[in-house]
């Protein structure tokens, strides 16, 4: 396997640089907290169970080449998980692109992709045009997390970035952290809220709900650990990009035939 | 040893009650799940894994729907799960006769992934509802669950929207398509396994546009020294064959 | 705020987009208390860098000052929380970030930071400060005030030389520490912004700088006007010597503040990347008046040219006091005005970097105008009753 993640702690596998600074600033941290010894055993029995258990990590493809923009997807999110129906909060959304032939690019995305489509644009002006459907995108380094004052927001084991709605503080910086628009401030919680990847449904044996309902299999999920994912698969037939990948989040969501104009 | 001031002394108390109460309150009061280390929280993840399924999944349905799985399963919606049509319809899969999961039959239904839309990738079946037999509710000639054109659509453009669009404005536009695309009746049934021909080398378009053709309003090039560099290039590398642009 | 009012509001902001925004992103969510707690904690740290000028740095011409910039550095840090409490979803659960942190939150380190400063550096410099007076007014003042005091002396009676002279070494050594306190403080607020790599207009190594900076002119010129306005309200003159020092060093601070500011936006305009088109249309349309007009015209330009004429020419000194007066007030404006356009310039557009979002402040409400007016207002109070309980003059004046 030559993907190994960064930032999991399966330890030792990469040793870089990178690693080893985080290393250093987490000693550190450990030392402060005053239980150093505590840590470190549980630690090193943790890694060497994990060695021998297959670890899923899972993760979400999508081919835009397939997107007919139908936002069956965010009603479905919606729907399965109790997203505020009003036009302002999304789990799941789909842009649409249109660039015309002087580079002038317009995107819309009303009430998530769900919105009427505008149809005043005269054909002829455009130079090319597709849908790009968004969501969390489950970065393996995510700023989220990072930032998140008591720790509410966290990455499990498979990579799934979650909140817990009972510890969030309802500081918003998680919002502020995330260069993909995906969180929002859930209006009756209190909390920030996001995509899970349909933890309850994935852990179940289920798809994620917008990926059940996509009718031209546009959304592509899988384990990353597993060679006969259809995902892993995806990764390689296809050239792969991510969104921002200078920001170093290292996202999970993997797009195809994505257009350099894609933000 | 010298005798420590009076004032190091009384703050000192001081400082030390307040340690002691945050040990005191981080080590005894504090619930010991709020205090668990790494990436891993066993009660929000309970949490998270107990919240409500709406989405059956596909799977499920065979079990008693067979029929219009074995329909399904054979024709274009092949991809689709059922639940893309019916809706969220865990409730039903669980107890069939509480709840009835949606049937669309209107016409406003299809649409909404079938409406032409230049944004749409091309090749994927759409029609103007304005045009194409209005008001019908679509069920009446399409079946759902396999469903076929009632007969293959003589024009292309059912399923080549775009490329018909274009077309429409251009110099080609009375070409056929099977001028230049050898197409296999295969095609309309399994469109993207068996694909249409497209040319191969410059002397295709060269039997119009080549200098001595015989065809009279094509405009004539020397085929052989056209070009930056004659064979370096083929002709639809600088001129879109459906919408062919002259400088 | 239930849902509804919510989506009125939204819908209403929804009208106000321009261009492309990612549809989560309508949602200003930090709104103007999150204006008012830089602000605040500016206050704070620029106040007490003026008091350790005194101590440290011997500058005995600012000794008047001294302990009215603790006192104001008190007051504000004492509210400083306030906008961030009211402002979070969960006020009730605040304490998770003293108790159970995460370290590798700038936010987390919000309690470590405050904590340190207001025992460790303020409370025990003003407390090692006031000792002797505070033993002395437990004696002599009236029930039940003089157990106030013997409480706040923590019963220490001890006056003698050796003892004072303790103190003086304490205070001394406290202000030392104080002094990469107060820049902790504050360069820390700045850390909060600074490190959002996702926000071009925030994600800057200047802004640590620059806020700890503009924090130092807001804090010395608040202390001057407090100084200009107490002063002379209880009837004593003002002492011209120090007024004219605090000035310098008001100079001083915003030269080096203006310098680092132009400097942001020279390496901004000439860096030129990805975001600059999005982040010129946004100063142009939506933060032109707080930005270019009360930031750096008003708040900065102006009271720079009054600081530097006072400097120059050979005014006297009721022109001079007045100018003064005018600089501070001016100042305050400007300082208000960058907090403003930091913290709501990095919400106004959107991260795909092609559409502008608007912000509309509430009038009443948790996050609204009043309550931010409120919270600007109070520390004024707060001082006044620090004043009243331990006033800076107590000891200074009798010995002059």
């Amino acid at each position: 396997m030559l993907a190994v993640p960064l930032s999991t702690p399966t330890g030792g596998r990469l040793m870089n640089r990178l690693n080893f600074v985080k290393l250093l600033s987490k000693s550190a941290i450990i030392l402060v907290t005053g239980n150093f010894f505590s840590t470190v055993l549980k630690g090193s029995s943790d890694t060497a169970a994990k060695a021998y258990t297959h670890m899923k990590r899972y993760a979400l493809g999508i081919q835009i080449d397939k997107c007919i923009g139908c936002a069956n997807c965010v009603k479905a999110c919606k729907i399965e998980n109790n997203v505020p129906r009003q036009p302002f909060y999304f789990r799941t959304w789909v842009e649409r692109y249109i660039i015309k032939k002087n580079d002038e690019v317009v995107v819309e995305c009303k009430e998530g992709g769900a919105g009427k489509l505008s149809t005043e644009l005269e054909e002829r002006e455009i130079l090319r045009s597709f849908f790009v459907p968004k969501l969390c995108n489950h970065c393996d380094n995510p700023p989220c997390a990072q930032v998140c004052p008591v720790g509410a927001t966290f990455k499990t084991e498979e990579g799934i970035v979650l909140v817990d709605d009972d510890r969030c503080i309802g500081c918003s910086y998680c919002i502020q952290a995330c260069p993909y628009g995906a969180r929002y401030m859930h209006p009756e919680k209190k909390t920030a809220d996001k995509c899970t990847l349909c933890y309850h449904r994935i852990k179940q044996g289920l798809l994620p709900a917008c990926v059940e309902v996509c009718p031209t299999q546009a959304r592509v999920f899988g384990d990353l650990e597993s060679n006969a994912s259809p995902l892993t698969r995806l990764k390689r037939m296809k050239k792969i990009h991510v969104l921002k990948p200078e920001l170093n989040t290292k996202p999970k969501v993997f797009y195809t035939d994505l257009d350099g104009e894609v933000k | 040893m010298k005798k420590l001031p009076d004032q190091i002394i009384r703050i000192s108390i001081i400082f030390t009650a307040l340690i002691l109460f945050t040990i005191v309150i981080r080590v005894f009061i504090i619930p010991e799940d709020l205090k668990e280390k790494g990436i891993f929280r066993t009660s929000a993840i309970k949490q998270e894994l107990a919240k409500e399924i709406h989405y059956a999944g596909s799977e499920i349905c065979v079990d008693c729907h067979e029929e219009q799985y074995d329909a399904k399963h054979n024709g274009y919606h092949k991809e689709l799960s059922c639940e893309v049509c019916h809706g969220p319809s865990y409730e039903h899969s669980e107890e069939p006769d509480d709840a009835t999961p949606e049937a669309p039959r209107k016409r406003k239904f299809c649409p909404v992934c079938h409406t032409y839309n230049l944004s749409r990738p091309t090749g994927f079946p759409q029609i103007n509802p304005f045009a194409h037999n209005p008001l019908e509710p679509c069920i009446n000639c399409h079946e759902p669950h396999d469903p076929r054109p009632l007969e293959t659509p003589k024009e292309c453009a059912g399923c080549h929207r775009s490329i018909a669009t274009t077309l429409a404005v251009s110099p080609h536009v009375k070409l056929e398509c099977i001028t230049c695309h050898n197409t296999p009746e295969d095609h309309k049934i399994n469109p993207r396994i068996v694909r249409p021909g497209k040319p191969t080398e410059s002397k295709f378009c060269g039997k119009c546009h080549a200098d001595g053709s015989s065809n009279r309003e094509a405009p004539k090039i020397d085929i052989s020294v056209h070009g930056e560099n004659g064979e370096k290039y083929l002709c639809w590398q600088c001129h879109y064959p459906h919408l062919p642009e002259v400088d | 705020m239930n849902i509804a009012s919510a989506h009125e509001g939204l819908t209403k902001l929804l009208e106000q987009v321009s261009g492309f925004i990612y549809p989560n992103e309508i949602e200003v969510h930090w709104s103007i208390l999150i204006v008012v707690y830089p602000y605040l904690t500016g206050l704070v740290a620029g106040a007490f860098i003026l008091a350790s000028l005194v101590k440290v740095f011997n500058v005995t011409a600012l000794k008047p000052t001294y302990r009215l910039a603790l006192l104001t550095a008190l007051a504000f840090l004492l509210i400083a929380p306030l906008p961030l409490l009211l402002h979070l979803g969960h006020p009730l659960r605040s304490w998770q970030i003293f108790f159970t942190p995460n370290f590798s939150s700038a936010m987390a380190m919000f309690g470590f930071v405050y904590a340190w400063y207001l025992m460790v550096v303020l409370l025990l410099e003003i407390w090692f400060d006031y000792r002797a007076d505070l033993v002395n007014w437990g004696q002599t003042a009236k029930f039940p005030l003089n157990w106030f005091y013997r409480i706040l002396s923590l019963f220490s009676k001890d006056v003698s030389p050796q003892a004072i002279a303790f103190d003086n070494k304490a205070v001394k050594f406290i202000t030392l520490l104080g002094i990469p306190s107060a820049f902790i403080l504050h360069g820390y607020v700045g850390f909060l912004f600074g490190s959002i790599k996702a926000n071009p207009w925030w994600s800057s190594v200047l802004i640590p700088i620059v806020f700890l900076f503009s924090a130092i002119v807001s804090g010395i010129a608040l202390v001057m006007l407090l100084y200009m306005v107490i002063t002379p309200s209880r009837g004593k003159p003002i002492d011209m010597k120090c007024l004219d020092k605090v000035a310098s060093f008001l100079l001083y601070a915003a030269i080096v503040d203006f310098s680092l500011e132009i400097l942001d936006i020279t390496h901004r305009l000439y860096e030129s990347e990805e975001s600059i088109k999005i982040i010129t249309e946004m100063v142009v349309n939506k933060l032109f008046i707080s930005l270019v007009v009360l930031q750096l015209l008003i708040g900065m330009v102006v009271p720079l040219g009054i600081l530097i004429a006072t400097k120059l020419a050979n005014f006297n000194q009721e022109l001079r006091k007045l100018l003064y007066f005018l600089a501070a007030i001016l100042i305050q404006i400007g300082i208000f005005s960058t907090r403003w356009n930091v913290v709501l310039g990095g919400q106004m557009f959107s991260k795909s970097f092609r559409g502008l979002i608007s912000y509309r402040m509430e009038m009443f409400g948790q996050e609204g105008f009043l309550m931010a007016l409120t919270l600007l207002v109070v520390p004024f109070f707060i001082l006044a009753l620090l004043i009243k309980l331990l006033p800076p003059w107590g000891s200074t004046e009798t010995l002059e």
